[in-house]
């Protein structure tokens, strides 16, 4: 068995023998053991491919292709480079945080996890192909499970929101699909077979027309998940109805999802289309970015402050990417990463704050430093990290960012920039008045003096999540390098 | 001629062996066990399906009458394979409800007939011995909507059945008289010589699809089908979704891209307009549903609006991808009618509503009908996803990628109305939801099978090169 196809079987097999478990306790521990089992691969995975990249220099590595539908030339085919390592080994960390997080799930656990882990098998799949159907189809797969996910366990306009998050990405895997039928019909431009693989695709010349046409339909299919304003809708409601672990790995992976696409499939196979288009969807990601924040400053459940929060990052994932230059095409690399542990940390703050007090409401809140001392703490530690304190992964994110986007000199790329720079500051203002509010202060309600104490399970999601945070703001240059070095078939193609 | 030429026909003279078996077999049952019929028949049906997948060359009989290939042959098998599957789901309906009022033979008798009918009609090689399948198939059909004679209702379906197929055959006839006129032949061999479009030939084929457009409800000739559905039997509605659409489209398809194909440039804008409504009109009636049955009639109206990007194509790619998407729709529908059939059967149940809480009182059923609902749905890894993928890449293939944008909104569409009963059934919450029950082994087989081919036939690749290869004969 290959390194990469690991990722997919080794789920697939904790699912089913998850059909087998009964009650709570069996499901959580098959659960916990898959989980920490894909935590090692990954971990070997980084140093595998560290010492293969000393000796091979190809885009992907590991590859590995098998025929499957012969007559469409739709292979299996896999195969990871830096930047695909970095975002497997992220989700695994969120996976088992998720697990842990979700320790006493109440209702029907054995389903909760079975559709936990079918999420995190699509998320690796996807990750790990290099061809396009079956990273559409992998796309799919990590979809769909969120309907029941937020549908059974969530809460609030639970039906709603499950609703609504299904359809509109769902509708964008509608539109990618014509741009995926786009590409394979035109990977013959050279003269060449069709082909859906895109190392292949990468190498041919598609036509300026077809690039055109079908880049935005390629783009706007991923960036819908990558939260792009206006398709943002589904986020917020989302992520304020779903359980804890699935937001942590909705906003924490899932979104990731669109921003790599964009990257590896519509910048990548359509690049004269990136550099054609690039300055209208850079204006909506900048107004996303904006949005999102000011959005965030509005709202007062915990819940829909960081699903804003998570639509004005992920807005500058998008920004970062559009602005075609290397130092924030690393940066938004680097963002996604960041994002994704800060801000599946705060989902899990946030419901263990919840599970605690029944509410998410701010203005209920406060002086919860003195009673939960450590979730406080933690809480703190984040909102810093979220706002961009250096020696945290979010600084040294936002950093390449911003110095990659302001060497576009015109004018207008210039305001742009300074418009989603300005977000670092509204993010200040609505991640320090959050902290204030609920952490400091006088303990507003008596009931919340003897709460219940922070159970081992949880202090271990933490803890999972905020080693890689600081690692990653501390010694972020062997990552950066990682990424840099995969980086570099990009820019041939469009710089 | 060699008696021996006779084996081609082996599917239709087996079947009628089996019908007569059956009529006499009931003679010889004990009038307390008559139930032992429904055995019988099961069995004597799961012999001639296995016999189907003999080897059987490529020939024609009676002068080009009948004629025989692998494709044909196989879209035979799976016709049998779904009225087998069929077969199994409706045994304790039948036990239950019609044998002992000693109806029994008679369900078999015009099942089967209405079946060879269709062996009939899609092995035809001329227009007569066509029209002959097509009303064979489609008469018995009419007695079968109405079988549940007690139900107003039913004998309702039965008479609207038999008044709108009637009027479709009778255009389908005076279509073919059209193009009789035209061609000075009724061989479908003579008319690909000498077929040309001046307008008479195109009246005369829009007359003739108009005909089996009925059949395949395609929008506008799709207004018998939820009526139908709704009053009929629910084993006679699976078998008008599934089994009675997948023969018409097989035929449709194999007249369209052989005689027909001189019209193409006529037909692809017809294809593409009814192709545009069909999805449309169905999803957007489906949303709105209530009943189940009403639900799957709109939800398998919307479905035959997606094959039809495939027969726009006019391609091998097209048959291909055709054959592969109404086998996979087969197992699917069947799968989904099932359980309706299986919770109607215990409860009497047949609103969406009822299924509330549905998964917590009987989790197996209703996982079936999740897996049947994204198999539909298109969602992978179940087998409907690469159906629907395949469809769409074949319109692709000729440049229609507008068709196939508007058919993926439709796809989401679809979604949104099977994402309602997926809801009920593991999202809603219900004081007195369907009490948990056990179904008899006949109906938990007739599911297995259906699931076994929903999960297996999309990942299993080798059937759809399979498929590719027998439709070689379409290039």
């Amino acid at each position: 068995m290959d390194i990469l196809s690991l990722f997919v079987v080794v789920p697939v097999l904790t699912i089913i023998a998850l059909f087998f478990t009964k009650g709570l306790k069996q499901a959580r521990l098959v659960s916990m053991v898959g989980s920490i089992f894909q935590l090692g691969m990954a971990i070997n995975l980084v140093f595998a491919y560290f010492k293969e990249r000393a000796i091979n220099d190809s885009i992907m590595v590991f590859t590995k292709n098998y025929v499957w539908f012969k007559h469409f030339n739709i292979h299996y085919a896999t195969g990871v480079d830096g930047i695909s390592v970095a975002l497997i080994t992220l989700t695994t960390i969120v996976v088992l945080a998720g697990v842990f997080i979700s320790w006493k799930i109440p209702d029907l656990p054995k389903e909760f996890f079975i559709s936990l882990l079918v999420l995190a098998t699509g998320v690796y799949g996807f990750f790990i192909s290099i061809d396009l159907f079956t990273m559409f189809l992998f796309y799919e797969i990590a979809v769909i499970p969120m309907y029941l996910l937020i549908g059974i366990w969530g809460s609030g306009p639970k039906e709603y929101s499950a609703m609504k998050l299904t359809l509109m990405l769902m509708g964008a895997s509608a539109v990618l699909m014509v741009g995926i039928f786009g590409i394979y019909f035109n990977s013959n431009a050279d003269g060449g077979p069709l082909t859906f693989n895109i190392l292949e695709i990468a190498q041919v010349n598609i036509p300026f027309e077809a690039q055109k046409l079908f880049f935005p339909l390629t783009f706007i299919g991923f960036a819908v998940l990558g939260a792009l304003f206006p398709f943002h809708t589904w986020s917020p409601d989302g992520h304020a109805s779903a359980p804890t672990a699935v937001s942590m790995l909705h906003a924490g992976v899932l979104m990731k999802l669109g921003g790599y696409g964009v990257f590896r499939v519509a910048m990548f196979l359509l690049p004269a289309g990136a550099v054609h288009w690039s300055w209208f969807f850079i204006i909506l990601a900048a107004i996303g970015v904006v949005y999102g924040a000011f959005g965030a400053i509005r709202q007062t459940d915990l819940k829909y402050i960081n699903a804003y929060a998570s639509v004005s990052h992920l807005g500058l994932v998008l920004f970062a990417l559009l602005t075609l230059n290397k130092i924030a095409w690393n940066g938004a690399i680097l963002q996604s990463l960041s994002h994704g542990l800060l801000t599946a940390m705060f989902f899990a703050l946030i419901g263990m704050v919840y599970g605690r007090t029944h509410t998410r409401d701010i203005k209920k809140l406060g002086g919860l430093m003195k009673v939960l001392p450590f979730i406080g703490a933690i809480y703190v530690i984040t909102g810093l990290a979220y706002l961009g304190l250096p020696g945290f992964s979010g600084f040294v994110a936002e950093m390449n960012i911003f110095v990659g986007a302001f060497e576009n000199t015109d004018i207008f790329h210039r305001v742009l920039t300074v418009l989603a720079v300005s977000s670092i500051v509204i993010t200040a203002v609505y991640i320090l008045r959050l902290v204030g509010k609920i952490m400091m202060g006088p303990l507003v309600n008596d009931d919340f003096k003897d709460l219940p104490k922070v159970t081992w399970y949880e202090k271990t999601g933490i803890l999972l999540l905020l080693i890689p945070i600081i690692g990653m703001g501390v010694a972020p240059l062997w990552l950066s390098d990682m990424i840099l070095e995969s980086i570099q078939p990009f820019i041939q193609g469009i710089l | 001629m060699n008696f021996s030429n006779f084996l081609l026909m082996r599917h239709e003279i087996l079947l009628l062996a089996i019908t007569l078996l059956l009529l006499i077999g009931e003679i010889f049952i004990h009038k307390n066990k008559k139930g032992s019929l429904v055995h019988l028949a099961i069995f004597l049906f799961g012999i001639h399906t296995a016999v189907g997948f003999l080897q059987i060359e490529e020939s024609s009989l009676f002068g080009g009458m009948f004629r025989t290939n692998n494709m044909i042959h196989f879209f035979k098998n799976v016709l049998n394979i779904g009225v087998f599957i069929l077969l199994l789901q409706s045994a304790d309906w039948l036990q239950e409800k019609i044998v002992n009022q000693n109806r029994g033979t008679e369900f078999f008798i015009l099942l089967f007939s209405s079946l060879l009918g269709m062996y009939f009609m899609i092995s035809s090689g001329d227009f007569l011995m066509f029209y002959i399948g097509l009303e064979l198939s489609t008469l018995p059909v009419a007695a079968l909507a109405a079988f549940e004679v007690s139900k107003r209702i039913s004998s309702e379906a039965g008479i609207k059945l038999i008044l709108s197929a009637a009027l479709a055959s009778g255009v389908s006839l005076f279509g073919i008289s059209l193009l009789y006129a035209t061609s000075g032949s009724i061989f479908f061999s003579d008319i690909i010589e000498v077929i040309s479009s001046n307008d008479l030939t195109i009246l005369g084929f829009i007359l003739f699809f108009t005909g089996l457009a009925f059949k395949i409800s395609l929008v506008p000739f799709h207004f018998w089908t939820a009526d139908v559905y709704e009053g009929a039997p629910i084993s006679v509605a699976s078998y008008l979704s599934v089994i009675s659409k997948g023969a018409a489209v097989f035929i449709l398809m194999i007249l369209m891209f052989t005689i027909f194909k001189p019209l193409m440039h006529v037909w692809e804008n017809m294809v593409y307009v009814i192709a545009l409504t069909t999805m449309f009109i169905g999803n957007l009636f489906a949303l709105r549903q209530k009943n189940m049955k009403r639900f799957l009639a709109f939800s398998s109206i919307a479905q035959a609006g997606f094959i039809l990007l495939g027969l726009i194509t006019g391609s091998q790619l097209g048959v291909a991808t055709i054959v592969y998407f109404v086998l996979i729709y087969i197992f699917s529908n069947l799968a989904a009618f099932g359980v309706v059939q299986a919770i109607s059967l215990k409860t009497g149940k047949e609103n969406m509503d009822d299924y509330n809480g549905l998964y917590r009182t009987n989790p197996k059923l209703s996982l079936v009908m999740m897996l049947a609902l994204f198999s539909l749905a298109g969602i992978p890894p179940v087998a409907g996803f690469f159906g629907k993928f395949f469809l769409f890449t074949a319109a692709a293939s000729k440049g229609y990628y507008l068709l196939v944008f508007l058919a993926v909104v439709n796809v989401t569409i679809s979604l949104y109305y099977y994402l309602l009963v997926i809801r009920a059934m593991f999202i809603r919450k219900n004081e007195n939801s369907i009490p948990f029950f056990n179904n008899k082994i006949y109906m938990r087989l007739g599911l297995l099978i259906s699931v076994i081919g929903i999960l297996v036939l999309g990942l299993y690749s080798p059937l759809y090169d399979y498929i590719y290869e027998l439709s070689s004969v379409f290039n």
